[in-house]
């Protein structure tokens, strides 16, 4: 029977104390992990004093450039800043109602949203132990909100799984953790792992396991409230009269394998995407904004820039007017900090040497698809209490984000209607915004059936039609990577290039701060030695 | 064999920037026993998911067209998508073919999700369409040569 009231048995209070110090020790592991395993950021770095009068030309107003630009400033090196936007940021970027986008081709979308609202084309997550973007975040006075990536009451959905309705992330995890720690520990016990673990070990691991699975006393994950304490109930307990817990129904573990759902449920475990992650309030461009903003003299927009030559004293970029072409000029300095994407860097003409030649032609970018949708409503909230946090699907939208701000606010919302990677980028990118838009309201109603009620208007940003990207960032297989990395980082002769792509942690903000301090701090001994 | 390579490395470069979004297109790609049929057509949803579109202009429209344009010209910004319109560069058939197989500066590679048909159709289809006339033809065989 399964209506039974939830009183704090002895047992599960023991359970309780287990659970806590189960975290501790997790807690203590990942830290470990963590430490061995964090971004290169050492902290601000200090520059000594340039050489008198010494200068810097950087190319690109990211975020790359503008912590180059920044630091370099601050050490007294003259600096320039030439960036191809009209704005400073590059992919750190939001786009507000009010904001017209023009891609590739020619489409240009009138950014509709209300205010307040807003989408993120580019990064919208700073990972806790991205050090070195939040010291600049911190620098220059952002404020930061939390940022949830794995909400357990968003949903995992399949087209092909379910019926093609929507399964809650946490039932689906709980359900899949407790079958196989059930059969974990059948195995443990029929001896069927005695070759792996010590007969000691295994009273441990089979107590491990009911832990880790919520399995009952009889290490059974079965239709009871331990598993309804990790999946939730069919009704929830409550305070008075009728407050009785309900627990639901398992999903099996034949239904739970077939769905392929169990994939998706892998989201929060990656470094990356573990707690606490962060969002500038407003938007990730608020970032992008306040380095704008900060290094407001040193910036020279709505520069193209046709031509990179160096010599023996200097290195000067030739450039044109992004908007109406003209007549090119030109800027100089001693040194020069290249940011510009790899993508279109291959394209300028730019005397390095071969071994960097070889290794900026190598880095295609990837396709990335971003769709903002906004809706009259927060329904996700209001219907189905998703705060936050992120829907995945087998849907060619591949997510649904949710609006990580303004909980319970009665105005709008707008959704991330769609991010994905790869092929479904690249057909995106070959169709006009609209149905890009379409597309993704056609995804999200399959889920959300209210979106068909609440739509009023969207965004979608194909990073291949980015013009000053030409994809979402560099793609390195690791074949490229061992054979061109260090030449595409190496100074050469007064070049030095930093980005995203020149780093490690590829397509991530803190790939590209990381990268620019290093260059930079190369660039400076040798501007010191020479 | 070579193309094997190409997928192993190319799936750890994947693992490297482990987003949760290439995590869940992974799921897309994960092996295993053909799931059921979707009623909504083949998945399209992985990183490297095959492209499904038959036919050199169905794949030019379904995939090309996202840089080179509608009308093949191109387009330009910071830097540029080459037109393929009346381009002396696909006399030669083995160079588009190549370029599409591993790519080169801004243009990715598409060995993973084009096969050796879609990518003879759509160089065939292009070196005969926008004012591009050449008259040999791409066949599948010479396509797997290049691999």
């Amino acid at each position: 029977m399964t209506d039974q009231p939830i009183a704090p048995s002895r047992r599960s209070l023991l359970n309780m104390i287990g659970l806590a110090a189960g975290t501790t020790a997790m807690y203590h592991a990942m830290t470990q992990m963590a430490l061995a395993d964090t971004s290169t950021f050492k902290g601000p770095i200090k520059l000594s004093p340039p050489p008198a009068g010494a200068s810097v030309l950087v190319l690109g107003a990211g975020i790359a450039g503008m912590v180059a630009a920044m630091e370099l400033r601050d050490a007294e090196y003259k600096v320039t800043v030439l960036e191809y936007n009209g704005r400073p940021g590059g992919r750190n970027w939001s786009l507000y109602g009010g904001d017209t986008y023009t891609e590739l081709g020619g489409a240009t979308q009138h950014v509709q949203f209300d205010p307040g609202q807003y989408i993120n084309p580019g990064p919208w997550r700073l990972p806790y132990h991205h050090q070195g973007i939040l010291h600049y975040v911190n620098r220059l006075n952002v404020a930061l909100e939390p940022f949830t990536q794995v909400n357990y009451n968003a949903y995992v959905h399949s087209t092909t799984a379910f019926d093609g309705k929507p399964q809650r992330y946490r039932t689906v995890q709980a359900d899949f953790y407790g079958q196989v720690a059930e059969l974990m520990s059948k195995s443990t016990k029929q001896g069927a792992l005695d070759q792996d673990v010590t007969k000691q070990d295994r009273e441990i691991l089979i107590n491990a396991l009911k832990e880790w699975g919520a399995l009952d006393a009889d290490n059974k994950y079965a239709t009871g409230l331990e598993a309804g304490e990790r999946r939730g109930f069919a009704s929830d307990p409550g305070g008075g009269l009728n407050s009785v817990a309900i627990a639901g129904k398992r999903i099996e573990m034949g239904d739970l394998l077939k769905s392929g759902l169990w994939s998706a449920i892998g989201a929060g475990l990656a470094y990356d995407m573990q707690s606490t992650i962060f969002q500038p309030k407003g938007g990730m461009g608020q970032v992008g904004k306040a380095f704008g903003k900060a290094l407001e003299p040193l910036i020279q927009y709505n520069c193209k820039v046709i031509d990179i030559k160096q010599g023996d004293k200097g290195v000067t970029a030739t450039y044109i007017d992004s908007r109406t072409g003209g007549t090119p000029k030109t800027a100089s300095a001693d040194w020069c900090v290249c940011t510009i994407p790899a993508s279109v860097l291959s394209q300028i003409p730019m005397n390095v040497g071969g071994p960097m030649k070889a290794a900026i032609n190598q880095i295609p970018y990837m396709a990335a698809l971003k769709v903002g949708l906004q809706m009259k409503r927060r329904f996700w909230e209001q219907d189905e209490h998703i705060y936050g946090g992120v829907t995945y699907t087998n849907q060619p939208n591949t997510m649904i984000g949710y609006p990580q701000w303004d909980f319970f606010s009665k105005g709008k919302g707008v959704l991330l209607g769609s991010y994905c990677f790869g092929t479904p980028a690249y057909i995106a990118a070959a169709k006009p915004p609209e149905e890009r838009i379409k597309d993704a309201l056609e995804y999200g109603a399959r889920i959300h059936p209210q979106y068909k009620d609440e739509f009023e208007t969207g965004v979608a940003v194909a990073w291949h039609r980015v013009p000053w990207t030409l994809g979402c960032a560099g793609f390195w297989t690791e074949e490229a990577r061992a054979k061109h990395y260090d030449n595409l980082c190496a100074v050469d002769g007064r070049i030095v290039l930093a980005g995203e792509h020149a780093s490690r942690i590829p397509a991530w903000q803190e790939g590209a701060v990381t990268s620019a301090l290093d260059a930079i701090e190369r660039l400076h001994k040798k501007a010191m030695s020479a | 064999m070579k193309s094997k390579m190409t997928i192993r490395l190319a799936a750890a470069a994947l693992a490297l920037t482990a987003t949760a979004a290439l995590n869940t297109a992974a799921w897309a790609d994960t092996a295993g026993p053909a799931p059921k049929p979707d009623a909504h057509g083949p998945n399209i949803s992985g990183f490297f998911s095959p492209f499904p579109f038959q036919g050199g202009e169905a794949i030019y429209k379904g995939v090309c067209q996202g840089c080179h344009m509608a009308d093949a010209k191109g387009a330009v910004g910071a830097g540029m998508y080459p037109a393929l319109a009346k381009n002396e560069h696909l006399e030669t058939a083995a160079y588009p073919v190549g370029i599409v197989l591993k790519g080169q500066k801004a243009m990715p590679f598409f060995a993973l999700q084009l096969n050796d048909q879609q990518i003879a159709d759509v160089v065939n289809y292009v070196r005969t369409h926008f004012g591009n006339k050449y008259k040999d033809k791409v066949k599948p065989e010479d396509v797997k040569a290049l691999r």
